[in-house]
């Protein structure tokens, strides 16, 4: 299926040569002020124009009183609009004199604005059609795109580059992800708020990410979907070819009146809805932690070819909650081999649990968890391990590096030695998943409470996501394989 | 609201598409009754069908576990009597008595949204509470129609229960594909109801139906 806009036209958007800020306001409070200042200080490389009619200077860059004043030679492929309404056919009109092709608009007074705003909004369609301007919004927050170092927002904060793809139908989720993908280093190569959508809307943005050889995973928030048969098609061929994962606002009568009255969204039927996702082989996320760990897991773990799941845990408790999560979910919990058990066996003590979760139960020395975290993944009938237990050395190392005996002798030693091991369990959990290609989740609640702790700190460092439970490890890993399992049976890649 | 066709009909719809419907007769008397009640075997079922009867249930106009032909006889005689002016046209359903310990709902609609959709949940007289069906926009393929009985609640259902067979997923499986050809086929129907599919040593039979086309 051929997407609706070729993705070359997104270049112009994603990856522009040099920007322009229309309606730069010299107050800091203003979106003029904003946009401007992101763009600048996130380090665009390319050059940045602005206009606005005080003229003067703004954050160093000298005011122009229109597109049309723009130097000769100068080379700007997005225009990102602050200014009202009304001032915007003409602004489009010179932009495309100066061979403008994307505009991202956060002016507000178009659809959202009864039925006056409706008509200016199809003219300015209309209008950016004509011209051959690709039209983001309007009445949206702005577009990030890290490849591009891009940070064309009124909105903060500009993310860790990777692989995600967002897009949004409420400005603010996009602000959302963006959020959580800064707190935990798994990072977003597109990001774009759909506003009013007048133009460009979710499934076009989703047909570019399918395209987008930056993008790895698609991360969509919907109110409505338009036209639902469309949608559909349109969102399984990007399925097809990428994982897709979607949050949808207004799943039950309350939720569905607010959506009515934010987005205009019409209620739909949830069964319908949910059975629409799953035979599109789109990943639906129940929450917003939900749907942003499914993507950032997508992003940095290989599918599992299959649902048998290992857990490696240096506690028995969290090994059992674990094991319930699985047991709870469509993965299975590996009943242990003979053979894999034999040589845990030569590594440890016979106290340990002897059956899956492996339970290490305290008798694991040196080199214990990387040697078992291998044997583990390495094992023809794991499909996938979930490691549970890092960072509590680190942990214990923060209390004496802050108690009053920091200084005594073999303080320092053995503080060093407990970081040390749990960077290096972190870094076997990565490196062994790379070599297998076979996903290691590792899950402890030091990821939210202590994210400076050697143990998170690491796997944060090897670009994978440190789960803040064990359970919402074990619902990432299910999205996986839920996908897997779609991807196989349709003899999709 | 569009017209619905009677239960008959309806049934007749679907067994023209293949799928699995209870072996019933049409007629139009007592004694006709007990004639079929005869060749079909006891116990049956008697029900007053006609495309303006609704409500069947609530209004006592199904007549279950009937022994004898001449239980189903009066048992029409009743029923004749019952309908009303406004009920139309009225016929006399007479049908085996199904029993299985699993039932199931399966139907075909269009929503306003997505268009036409196939659905199949767990029946019985508590569906409605249970809520548990999944759905799939139609056209689907086979893929889709197994997909949808793994995504019940209670999949679990359909293995072996209480010394029953598992049920037949190919042949529900078929049912669905057909519900789907039906609706995609005829935009003429509105929605299909088939409920209950009763599971009868593991295969799925469609014993009341009800089909709504547009006015």
């Amino acid at each position: 299926m051929t997407p609706r806009i070729p993705p070359e036209r997104f270049r112009a958007l994603f990856d522009p040569r040099g920007v322009l800020v229309a309606g730069v306001s010299a107050h800091p409070g203003k979106f003029g002020f904003v946009a401007l200042h992101n763009i600048l200080t996130q380090g665009f490389p390319g050059p940045v124009y602005g206009t606005n009619l005080e003229g003067g200077e703004v954050l160093g860059v000298p005011m122009l009183r229109s597109p049309d004043d723009l130097p000769p030679d100068a080379v700007v492929d997005l225009v990102f609009v602050c200014t009202p309404a009304a001032a915007n056919p003409d602004l489009l009109r010179a932009c495309a004199r100066r061979g403008i092709t994307a505009a991202f608009l956060t002016s507000a007074g178009y659809g959202e604005a009864g039925e006056r705003g409706r008509a200016a909004e199809a003219e300015l369609v209309a209008l950016a059609d004509e011209l051959g301007i690709l039209l983001a919004g309007p009445n949206g927050q702005g577009v990030v795109s890290t490849p591009a170092r891009l940070c064309a927002q009124i909105v903060a904060p500009y993310p860790p580059p990777g692989g995600i793809g967002i897009v949004s139908q409420s400005g603010n989720f996009v602000s959302s992800f963006q959020n959580l993908a800064r707190a935990c280093g798994v990072g977003v190569s597109r990001a774009v708020s759909a506003g009013n959508a007048a133009a460009v809307s979710v499934p076009d943005f989703l047909e570019y990410y399918g395209a987008d050889p930056e993008t790895r995973v698609a991360l969509a928030y919907v109110e409505g979907v338009g036209e639902g048969r469309a949608f559909f098609e349109r969102v399984k061929a990007v399925a097809a070819t990428q994982p897709v994962v979607l949050l949808k606002g207004g799943t039950t009568a309350g939720g569905q009146r607010a959506a009515a009255s934010h987005t205009g969204a019409l209620a739909s039927d949830d069964r319908v809805f949910d059975g629409m996702c799953r035979q599109a082989g789109v990943t639906r996320a129940d929450t917003v932690d939900d749907a942003f760990e499914a993507a950032a897991t997508f992003a940095t773990q290989p599918l599992p070819r299959g649902p048998r799941v290992a857990v490696v845990t240096t506690a028995g408790g969290w090994g059992v909650v674990t094991a319930d999560a699985i047991t709870r979910s469509e993965l299975e919990l590996l009943v242990l081999p003979d053979d894999l058990r034999a040589a845990i066996d030569e590594r440890l003590p016979p106290r340990w649990s002897r059956n899956n979760p492996i339970d290490l139960a305290g008798g694991e020395t040196r080199d214990t968890v990387p040697e078992v975290l291998e044997l583990a993944a390495r094992h023809p009938d794991v499909d996938a391990v979930v490691y549970l237990g890092i960072g509590i050395q680190s942990n214990e190392a923060r209390l004496m590096r802050e108690g009053q005996f920091w200084g005594d002798p073999g303080l320092e030693r053995i503080v060093a030695y407990h970081e040390r091991q749990d960077a290096r369990f972190a870094t076997a959990a990565a490196e062994v998943s790379a070599a297998t290609g076979k996903p290691v989740l590792t899950a402890t609640e030091l990821a939210v409470a202590d994210p400076t702790n050697a143990g998170p700190r690491t796997v944060q460092s090897t670009g994978r996501l440190c789960y803040p439970s064990s359970y919402r490890a074990v619902r990432a890993l299910e999205h996986l394989w839920q996908r897997a399992r779609f991807c196989q049976s349709r003899g999709l890649a | 609201m569009g017209r619905t066709l009677a239960e008959h009909e309806s049934l007749a719809l679907l067994r023209e598409r293949g799928v699995p419907v209870v072996e019933e007769a049409v007629v139009d008397t007592p004694d006709a009754a007990a004639a079929a009640a005869r060749s079909l075997g006891t116990p049956v079922v008697v029900k007053l069908t006609g495309p303006g009867v609704a409500h069947k249930t609530e209004r006592g106009l199904v007549r279950l576990g009937l022994r004898s032909p001449a239980e189903a006889e009066s048992a029409a005689a009743e029923l004749l009597a019952a309908a009303r002016p406004d009920d139309g046209p009225v016929r006399l359903v007479v049908a085996p008595m199904v029993r299985g310990a699993r039932e199931l709902i399966a139907g075909a609609h269009t929503d306003p949204q997505f268009g036409p959709c196939v659905m199949v949940g767990i029946g019985g007289i508590l569906a409605e509470v249970v809520a548990d069906v999944a759905v799939r926009l139609a056209p689907l393929d086979e893929r889709d129609a197994h997909d949808m009985l793994d995504d019940l609640r209670a999949a679990a259902i359909l293995g072996p229960v209480r010394g029953d067979p598992p049920v037949d997923r190919d042949r529900v499986a078929a049912v669905l594909l057909a519900l789907s050809a039906l609706i995609v086929e005829h935009p003429e129907v509105v929605s299909i109801d088939i409920n209950p599919l009763v599971v009868v040593d593991g295969a799925p039979l469609a014993v009341d139906a009800l089909v709504e086309l547009r006015p």
